[in-house]
């Protein structure tokens, strides 16, 4: 097909250099079409923009909430890259996150310790907790066949609920009174922040030391060979011999245990409590999705979009404190992202191309 | 229009039916078509020669109105024409039968046919296009019953209706892309007497084919394409399979290495009382039992579908016999799974090497070690090497001659004959014991085909065992030491293969035991 003598042609492989301009159209696209919305309500855009950039980027109280957003979705996204690798698709990081943060709390409320090791023990149980979560969604599927799109979901609701019935029943603070959270946790299970802010470097770290470490696992890693290779061609990966089984299994355990992570630093870092499992988690495991999709499949491209996405949360914070707008923007402005995102896939797989004749002259000279 | 009666044509006099006169196409980074001159006559087949990548179908695009070209004429009796889109390329009389059928598998003959033709009536539509179907199927020996569902039609049946389809169309130039690549020799056979009976009529016929011995059989001219260009158009009369080849190829073609010595005595596999149940629970295989030697290349000869996948799954572990063993040099290896048989010593070349023996997105050197990965030197303690990879690829690549821009391109990039050599070279480097090999040749062109036998009897004559799985006759015949037929899951019998006949397999193929 020619239109106005150019047509579409499937790109091989598009270079990295037009993934990353078109992917940053695509953010600015997005971010058009937000100031268009800002406009509906009054505002400026141009000053409403720089009231954002003002307040989130250009001093260290604001950037720190936007890192202290970014930790969340860093974590579940870039494991999210991983089962995507596998054509595992994970949505349920939300739950996997509240699975973490709920086995956190239960050690940290619980569980007599010694009380330096009662952080490392609420970093592993949340890990082993959010694990699980996704390890029936994976034996249901490498075992039965069951699409674990559905299971992974479904599982969510399961976790969102039964977080609700700790806090309202058996876990439910003596010290609350009405309120439906826990107990304050004891200092010994309240990670340390950097001074002045809220963030909490523990988590930080920790998440990116896992972005490194998924990298190294898919490019060094005989397991992460396995993972690429059953992902990109199944019938291969049979051939040659993996073991779906143990291989979906360990993934999903990664995965799902980096948002079973994230959880336990929502709850050890900032909120001190099992609470409301929408406040412990304003739907950072349905964002990591965007974060893990924009990323492309590359782990390290996972601290880039995680650090958009987390700016895109404290600018939210920052739009309803300041510019009075509600708190659905955040909302609004992830779904545009994701949009845009996805309207720009066909201009990786193709490219434009002019339809018009070469001159005869250029194939005398090859033959 | 119809050139009169089925009468000896003089081709030399009358006009061309089709020339096309100079034409190019490149694509990026390859010229497909380069200053390409090709006619037709009325009454002829012209034959379109080339190995896969030659230019030959998308020159046919080119005709059919697919593609436009850069630059370069095209006539039709004499008239000059310009196709924009195929609907352009049928109204000029040109029907295409492309190798993969386009047709609607749960409608009848007459409904795919009566699908885009003008006049269809809105009601009734295929009531007057049966008895056409009938008649002209009669006339052309095309026959296929008109009401028939295209889902209960054999792959050669289905043939027939394309050709139908164009026919009634009013096709007077048929373009046919590689048709027999899904026929069996009888339904081959049934094939080019249609298109005698085409060429009787007069019609014009464009046969593209990269098998040296049809075109001799059905063409009356033909043109070789290499690289893009026409490398010569000759006589039936004056070529030779040899000289095709030779143009084909640019160079001759190395005779098959000889076999030196016998098979050993002493078997490398054994099947006893073997059988398989496939996904429907049915029977695939039934009681087979055989011994293959060292050192010997058996045949599996049938029609596809009586056995022969579910004779490949259960020796490379893919799938379990449900009764019965293989035996391995004399131990039972009947429950180890792929990863076992593989380290057993069993090296598969799969009849999918595009989607089971690569990974597409991946690289040569990754796929160059598919399945070695997780033995030294290639990974330790769960981390890979990459640097022994990559010595790897680079050997593998300059032993086997992949043509590859580099080891890490993309093997989807590759050509069909350098993926199978991809997998060659992967399979054949441990020094297997047993290499099972299901159709190792399909769509190869001549000269990776002379590598891939090659292959197979140097394996033979390091001592191993070879079990080929192939519906290439002549292949089989060429290189087995004996042939295995498979029937409906049965082993019909094991011929010696220099002292059978086609004839002889073909019987057995059709499920009659051999005469002791």
């Amino acid at each position: 097909m020619t239109f106005l003598g150019y047509k579409l042609e499937p790109r091989t492989k598009p270079p990295g250099q037009v993934v990353f301009l078109y992917s940053f159209a695509a953010v600015l696209v997005a971010l058009i079409i937000t100031g268009f919305i800002f406009m509906a309500y009054g505002l400026n855009p141009f000053s409403a923009y720089a009231t954002i950039i003002q307040k989130t980027l250009l001093n260290w109280r604001g950037f720190s909430q936007v890192l202290l957003k970014s930790v969340p979705i860093l974590l579940a996204g870039v494991g999210l890259v991983l089962a995507f690798r596998a054509q595992f698709w994970n949505i349920g990081a939300e739950g996997q996150i509240l699975a973490g943060a709920a086995a956190a709390a239960g050690v940290a409320l619980f569980l007599p310790l010694p009380a330096p090791l009662t952080l490392p023990a609420m970093f592993l149980a949340g890990f082993i907790a959010g694990g699980l979560w996704g390890f029936l969604p994976a034996i249901l599927k490498v075992r039965l066949g069951v699409n674990e799109i559905i299971t992974t979901l479904m599982m969510n609701y399961i976790m969102l609920y039964i977080v609700r019935w700790l806090i309202n029943g058996p876990w439910k603070g003596k010290l609350v009174r009405g309120f439906s959270e826990s107990d304050k946790f004891p200092a010994q299970a309240v990670l340390p922040t950097f001074v002045g802010t809220r963030l909490n470097w523990p988590t930080l770290g920790i998440a990116i030391l896992f972005v490194f470490f998924i990298f190294f696992l898919l490019s060094r890693m005989k397991l992460g060979f396995e993972i690429r290779m059953m992902g990109e061609s199944p019938e291969a990966a049979h051939y040659a011999g993996v073991s779906f089984l143990t291989t979906t299994v360990l993934l999903v355990l990664l995965s799902a245990g980096a948002a079973g992570l994230a959880g336990v630093g929502e709850i050890a870092g900032i909120h001190k409590k099992l609470l409301e499992p929408t406040s412990i988690s304003q739907g950072f495991g349905y964002t990591a999705i965007i974060v893990a999709l924009l990323a492309r499949g590359n782990p390290l491209a996972t601290l880039a979009t995680a650090l958009l996405l987390g700016w895109v949360f404290a600018s939210g914070d920052v739009m309803k404190v300041a510019l009075r707008l509600p708190d659905q923007m955040t909302g609004v402005i992830n779904g545009l992202l994701l949009l845009c995102i996805i309207c720009i896939e066909p201009l990786l797989r193709y490219r434009l191309v002019r339809t018009k004749a070469l001159p005869n002259s250029k194939f005398k000279e090859t033959v | 229009m119809a050139v009169a009666k089925p009468s000896p044509f003089n081709p030399d006099k009358t006009p061309h039916r089709l020339t096309m006169k100079g034409i190019s196409k490149g694509f990026p980074g390859v010229l497909a078509n380069d200053n390409v001159s090709f006619d037709v006559r009325p009454g002829e087949v012209h034959a379109l020669l080339g190995e896969n990548g030659a230019g030959k179908t998308t020159l046919m695009n080119i005709l059919y109105g697919l593609y436009q070209a850069d630059s370069g004429s095209m006539s039709i009796n004499g008239e000059p024409v310009q196709f924009r889109s195929p609907k352009d390329a049928m109204r000029e009389g040109i029907g295409l039968v492309a190798q993969h059928f386009h047709l609607a598998r749960r409608h009848s003959v007459a409904e795919n046919i009566a699908l885009g033709l003008k006049g269809t009536p809105l009601i009734y539509p295929v009531k007057a296009l049966e008895q056409k179907i009938r008649t002209l199927g009669t006339s052309y020996g095309l026959a296929v019953d008109p009401k028939a569902k295209v889902w209960q039609l054999s792959p050669g049946e289905q043939q027939r209706v394309e050709i139908l389809k164009a026919l009634i169309q009013g096709a007077k130039i048929l373009i046919l892309d590689e048709p027999t690549s899904v026929l069996t020799p009888q339904e081959a056979e049934s094939l080019f007497g249609v298109l005698r009976r085409m060429r009787a009529e007069g019609e014009a016929v464009i046969f593209i084919s990269h098998k040296l011995d049809e075109v001799m059989e059905i063409a009356d001219r033909i043109t070789v394409l290499r690289k893009g260009a026409v490398v010569a158009t000759l006589d039936k009369k004056e070529a030779s399979p040899e000289s095709l080849a030779r143009h084909m190829m640019g160079k001759a073609v190395a005779p098959l290495r000889p076999k030196t010595k016998p098979p050993l005595d002493k078997a490398v596999l054994e099947l006893n009382n073997v059988w398989v149940k496939n996904k429907r629970g049915m029977s695939a295989l039934k009681n087979v039992s055989f011994k293959l030697r060292h050192g010997e290349i058996l045949g599996v000869a049938g029609v596809a579908g009586n056995g022969q996948a579910d004779l490949i799954e259960i020796l490379t572990g893919l799938n379990q016999p449900s009764e019965g063993h293989i035996l391995l040099e004399g131990k039972d290896c009947t429950p180890l799974g792929v990863k076992g048989l593989f380290e057993a010593g069993v090296a598969h070349i799969p009849e999918d090497r595009n989607h089971m023996g690569i990974v597409p997105s991946m690289t040569v050197a990754e796929n160059l070690v598919l399945r070695q990965y997780r033995y030294q030197p290639f990974s330790r303690l769960g981390l890979l090497d990459w640097s022994k990879v990559t010595e790897f690829a680079q050997t593998s690549i300059s032993d086997y001659q992949i043509a590859t821009p580099s080891k890490e391109t993309l093997t989807r990039l590759l050509s069909g004959g350098n993926v199978q050599k991809v997998i060659l070279a992967r399979e054949l480097s441990g020094e297997p014991k047993l290499v099972v090999a299901a159709h190792p040749t399909y769509g190869l062109d001549v000269s990776a085909t002379a590598l891939t036998h090659d292959l197979l009897l140097k394996q033979r004559e390091r001592g191993a065992g070879v079990l080929l799985v192939s519906e290439d006759l002549d292949e089989l015949l060429k290189l087995s030491d004996r042939i295995a037929v498979l029937f409906a899951g049965e082993l019909m019998g094991i011929v010696d293969a220099s002292r059978t006949s086609r004839e002889a397999i073909g019987l057995l193929m059709a499920g009659r035991k051999a005469q002791a």
